[in-house]
């Protein structure tokens, strides 16, 4: 149970979750954000206006899937890293996940690294796509995963280091 | 000598600062007084990303807006910061007396704002005074000023946020976080930052707490053990845990001395983590011309700490008689950002303790 350990239960995200339908059809954002605090960085971050909060700050987040882009802005500018983009409208059998990432050595495009689910538990070895810096400022990388599809809704985070050179 | 101030800020941290930003903006003439060797408060320790709204700087980390006040109060004409400086008191005629390179100051300022912070509280248990036991703020200081790798292999107590912040910055400093143990039945901090942890692999275990350290000389490990609801331990649950650093992250407290010393109305509250000053809507506590911003009048999140110091150095602002139009519109602005920030579920700990502040002052709440 997430207030006991830190995992988001399957009710938890079923609440953020996008349609199926709606995952088919292209990159869209994500807010594993359950809990009432006052923060607001992402519904500013959003050019799309699609992030919005009622009624006040201290509400979740709740994003327009109709709206969003998944242009992964959201990403970085989530002070709890808790906005991952996921694209499952791939015709193959992967998705693209992406994911917020502070640590060093931040693996490169094309990389392979080994991925992680909400538990830390390793989920296999999945290719970098995109490596993108937050900027000087900002200081958080969004890392793309191509994970199997199955894995788009458990890979949230990669294991630091270790990473293997892609074929 | 004792030497005129107009307004004079004890403490160069979140509020501080902001009550200088304040008051300063308004016209005011502002001494900042610094006990460190570098303004900045805990914000020069803060690398993760700050939370709140913009006006609070929200998505910014906690050192760059350090840096940004700093460099915006430095350069500011109305402005002088003194470090090194440690304020010793506040006496009854208005003269505070500070201690700087040996030499004994004295000022006698028109208004005194006190923004001096929060202490780390300590837990009691057999051996905690090996070395390699350390508070969080201590842990965080080595990482991220000094830029020394505080342990090899830690066990963090505590899952408020200061507990959950630190043991992620651990592992970014390369550490083995083995986990962290909260005696509480739920995680207290955000759930965002517990599950950046748990998804980076590491355990939190709510429930639990540490029984005694061991060690020749130096840290070795820990007995942990489960609480009950009462917060007893529960017999035959001991586990040892072989660990190199011990981090307390067990909740800060409120550095209120020098409101002590000048006579303000002080009360335990146990919503605001201590003895608190008690102040009215304009933080200024019983004592005319005194305020009291900041994690000084009860803990809390930076951002609410920014926010008092912003309101603390308006109203002193229009006290004083500087741009009173505009001052007050600020003090009013403010105190409706900390009514809101207060509102969500989060804030219910500090409502309650700002409301038994009001009934103590026999007024209306904040």
């Amino acid at each position: 149970m997430l207030i006991k350990d830190g995992i988001p239960t399957k009710e938890d995200l079923a609440a953020v979750l996008p349609s199926e339908e709606r995952l088919a059809k292209g990159p869209v954002a994500i807010t594993e954000c359950f809990q009432n605090i006052a923060c607001n960085p992402c519904v500013a971050a959003c050019p799309q206006h699609a992030i919005s909060m009622e009624p006040d700050i201290n509400a979740t987040p709740k994003v327009d899937p109709d709206k969003c882009i998944g242009c992964r802005l959201c990403v970085k500018a989530c002070p709890g890293l808790a906005i991952f983009v996921v694209d499952m409208s791939r015709p193959e059998d992967k998705a693209l996940v992406t994911i917020p990432f502070e640590f060093l050595p931040v693996p490169q495009k094309g990389q392979l690294v080994c991925g992680l689910n909400r538990a830390g538990e390793e989920q296999g070895w999945f290719k970098v796509t995109q490596a993108v810096s937050g900027g000087k400022k900002n200081m958080t990388w969004m890392l793309t995963l191509e994970v199997p599809k199955e894995l788009a809704m458990e890979v949230r985070n990669i294991k630091v280091g270790g990473y293997r050179d892609g074929e | 000598m004792i030497r005129d101030v107009e307004v004079l800020v004890i403490g160069g941290g979140p509020a501080g600062l902001c009550a200088a930003q304040a008051a300063a903006g308004a016209g005011a003439h502002v001494l900042i007084l610094e006990r460190d060797d570098v303004p900045g408060g805990q914000l020069v320790k803060q690398t993760h990303k700050f939370f709140g709204s913009e006006r609070q700087y929200a998505g910014d980390r906690g050192i760059f807006i350090g840096q940004m006040l700093v460099e915006e109060m430095t350069n500011h004409p109305n402005v002088e910061i003194m470090t090194d400086t440690t304020v010793l008191g506040i006496y009854e005629d208005g003269v505070v007396t500070a201690l700087k390179d040996e030499q004994h100051l004295k000022f006698r300022p028109k208004k005194i704002i006190v923004a001096t912070g929060a202490a780390e509280k300590f837990l009691t248990f057999p051996n905690n005074d090996l070395p390699g036991i350390y508070g969080a703020g201590a842990v965080q200081t080595l990482m991220n000023v000094g830029g020394v790798k505080p342990a090899d292999k830690v066990i963090m107590v505590g899952a408020g946020n200061i507990g959950l912040i630190v043991s992620y910055q651990m592992l970014q400093a390369g550490v083995d976080v083995v986990c962290v143990v909260e005696a509480a039945p739920n995680i207290g901090g955000f759930l965002v930052h517990a599950s950046k942890l748990r998804r980076a692999g590491v355990p939190i275990c709510t429930g639990w707490t540490v029984k005694e350290a061991y060690g020749d000389g130096k840290l070795e490990g820990v007995v942990l053990c489960r609480l009950d609801e009462k917060w007893q331990p529960i017999e035959g649950t001991e586990i040892k845990v072989a660990c190199d650093t011990l981090c307390l992250a067990v909740g800060l407290t409120p550095l209120a001395e020098l409101c002590w010393q000048a006579g303000c109305h002080m009360e335990f509250i146990r919503e605001l983590s201590g003895h608190v000053p008690v102040t009215d809507e304009n933080l200024m506590t019983s004592v005319e011309g005194i305020y009291a911003a900041g994690d000084v009048s009860g803990i809390e999140e930076a951002s609410s700490a920014m926010v008092e110091g912003r309101l603390a150095g308006y109203a002193v602002a229009v006290s004083l008689g500087y741009d009173v139009e505009r001052a007050q519109k600020e003090v009013e602005a403010a105190r409706a950002e900390l009514v809101e920030l207060r509102s969500g579920p989060m804030g219910g700990k500090i409502r309650a303790g700002l409301a038994k502040v009001a009934e103590k002052r026999g007024g209306a709440s904040c």
